[in-house]
């Protein structure tokens, strides 16, 4: 980590990493992300552990048809698209709203304070 | 392109290499002009961190669809019916793991590699050593993948029966990669990506559009048809089970395989590297979103092109071709579009397993030339970022090799299967080591080289002795029995017993991490990321 380049990462003197990380604020931003990211893992996981354990154990159930030739297992299999899809929209929305702004404050406060 | 296509008659052969090497000439004309800039590491790595989010998303898709997705995925459902369409479910809900957990902190708390996110508070030799195996393992496993599916396309394309001629196109393939790579760099591969995923979506859009419209638009008339030119085995393919469903041991090994799949993805290394190559955070976050955007309707435009090569080619047909199920799709367009409808599609397959080794060679020399030879044997002093970009050019040379002749030997095998290979190591050996890293203050040197290393060993060691080596008709050495773990994939057992790895050499150890401050808050609020670098 010697090279010109790398000047950019440099902390730079002065910043009391401790202090920052037990400020307020940001274990506002923690517990911001934290309390979105973790649960909203847990329960995409748990949803598609679901899935696949219906298309590997029930089979009778995922191969009820619905209409046509559309059966269960396809909507179900299709709905984690869906939920894919929609829990991405809604992370977004969250992070624009309520972890930018944070660490946006943040960073600037330090790197201010570097200058 | 499709015009020039469209005007070269002649025999098949002929036309394909045509299209292909129409494809080859542009892509090198862009990697030639996107190179002019490429001098230091971080063009070399991460192309000056320059391209945005969107951009990125879409070279992400392009090197995450792989041959497997395409060939693999579609020829799955067409053989197996409902149980190959399990696979681009996984490959799909696995970002969210990468969106919500992985990619805007490991933005924000690396530089180029994988191994510098754990060197950031841990000690920098050894933990770098184990990611750059960890990540020339799954880049072999990956790459073994893709060479093989160069290698079955092959057969399918210049109609040459023979080993011979499919090793020379292996080689072809190989040495074409590693010119992307040594000229463009990151810059350069990027823009390959990015290239083949238009196309790659464009035609998969073309094929479906073409076979929705074949059945009157109808998806249930399609599911009809495909289960018609299925006979005996028709009905069975809407449902699942057709391919997993036999034994108790073949549910068991369904359930490893979906959750290494679902659990891969964030631990891949090239999917990683690409985070590196956007200025802040938010970009990585807009590239995930891009990039689920595209390979989840990829994955739909598969389901519709493997139930349609079930249909209008036939389950019979495609099991019997030279490329085996790795043929479905291009079957497919040939019985709907002729020859050259073939060589646009074989051209797009071709590109893709193009840009995905590119993606992987690059991945490889850059873990290695930055994490073992400037980090770990040169001790960070190293002579200038000159010598490392230097070793990274040597070493993708190298690895162009071994994928040659690793794709040489291992071309039988079905593409899906050794994709699913890479992401269970990838899900064993780095996920956990990464996850610890960015959200567990305790987390050490000790524990990241027991989830590595273990994930590593546990992994291999079960895949060797599994009936994916041996013991069985479709193994991967004939006529030899050593196996003793049941299960193809490892994954349900490897995944909990690295996490569980990483944990204990946590606790064994009394090191304590003074740095996780400064990388916390590095990692959840940028400060001092490094940003474009401007040319």
């Amino acid at each position: 980590m010697s090279a010109d380049e790398d000047l950019a990462t440099d902390p730079g003197p002065g910043v009391d990493w401790h202090q920052v990380q037990g400020s307020a604020e940001f274990a506002e931003l923690r517990r911001r992300l934290r309390v979105f990211a973790f649960p909203m893992t847990a329960a995409f996981l748990a949803w598609y552990l679901l899935y696949v354990l219906l298309a590997d154990y029930a089979h009778g159930f995922m191969s009820t048809k619905l209409f046509g030739n559309v059966n269960v297992g396809l909507i179900i299999g299709l709905l984690q698209f869906v939920s894919t899809f929609v829990i991405t929209w809604v992370y977004v929305r969250y992070a624009n709203r309520n972890l930018d702004p944070v660490a946006d404050k943040i960073r600037r406060e330090i790197e201010g304070e570097a200058e | 392109m499709r015009n020039l296509a469209a005007g070269v008659e002649g025999t098949n052969p002929t036309l394909n290499i045509v299209i292909f090497a129409v494809f080859v000439a542009i892509t090198l004309v862009i990697v030639f002009w996107a190179s002019r800039n490429t001098r230091t590491a971080s063009d070399y790595y991460a192309a000056g961190r320059a391209f945005s989010g969107p951009q990125n998303g879409i070279a992400i898709s392009g090197d995450y669809l792989s041959a497997a997705s395409f060939l693999g995925i579609a020829g799955a459902i067409a053989i197996n019916g409902y149980d190959g369409f399990l696979y681009s479910i996984g490959f799909l809900v696995a970002w969210l793991v990468a969106l919500l957990l992985v990619a805007e902190l490991l933005r924000n708390t690396g530089k180029f590699t994988m191994g510098d996110v754990l060197a950031y508070r841990m000690k920098q030799r050894p933990v770098r050593a184990a990611a750059a195996v960890s990540t020339l393992v799954v880049s072999f496993f990956y790459l073994l993948a893709q060479m093989t599916g160069a290698g079955g396309l092959v057969n399918l394309l210049l109609g040459v029966e023979g080993e011979a001629a499919q090793d020379v196109v292996i080689a072809v393939v190989g040495v074409i990669m590693v010119l992307y790579v040594l000229i463009g760099g990151m810059k350069g591969t990027t823009w390959v990506q990015i290239i083949k995923a238009v196309l790659l979506v464009l035609g998969a859009l073309v094929m479906t559009v073409w076979v929705l419209s074949l059945h009157g638009f109808g998806f249930s008339t399609l599911l009809q048809h495909a289960v018609d030119t299925g006979g005996a085995n028709g009905p069975a393919l809407l449902g699942p089970g057709k391919q997993y469903g036999k034994t108790g041991t073949s549910k068991l090994d369904f359930l490893s395989l979906a959750i290494a799949l679902v659990l891969g993805t964030a631990g891949l290394p090239h999917v990683l590297m690409r985070f590196y190559t956007v200025p802040t955070a938010r970009d990585a976050r807009k590239s995930v979103v891009w990039a689920i955007i595209v390979i989840g309707v990829f994955y739909l435009f598969t389901l519709v092109l493997g139930y349609g090569a079930g249909a209008l080619v036939g389950p019979e047909r495609i099991s019997k071709a030279p490329g085996g199920t790795n043929s479905a799709a291009p079957l497919l367009a040939l019985q709907i579009g002729g020859p050259v409808l073939l060589g646009l599609i074989a051209a797009v397959a071709f590109a893709t397993i193009l840009a995905v080794v590119a993606g992987l060679t690059i991945t490889a020399s850059a873990s290695f030339a930055h994490d073992v030879y400037a980090n770990v044997i040169k001790k960070g002093a190293a002579d200038g970022k000159g010598a490392e970009v230097r070793v990274a050019r040597i070493t993708a040379l190298v690895v162009g090799a071994v994928a040659i002749v690793g794709g040489i030997l291992a071309k039988s095998q079905n593409v899906a299967f050794l994709v699913a290979l890479a992401f269970a190591v990838a899900a064993s050996a780095n996920l956990p080591t990464i996850l610890y890293s960015l959200f567990w203050r305790r987390f050490n040197t000790r524990g990241a080289l027991f989830s590595i290393y273990g994930g590593l060993i546990v992994t291999i060691v079960l895949i060797v002795f599994s009936p994916a080596v041996s013991g069985e008709s479709t193994s991967m050495i004939k006529g030899a029995d050593f196996h003793w773990f049941p299960l193809s994939n490892p994954g349900l057992v490897s995944i909990p017993v690295s996490f569980f790895l990483g944990w204990l050499g946590t606790v064994l150890s009394k090191e304590t991490t003074e740095k996780y401050a400064e990388m916390e808050v590095r990692a959840l609020t940028g400060v001092h990321a490094e940003g474009a670098t401007a040319h």
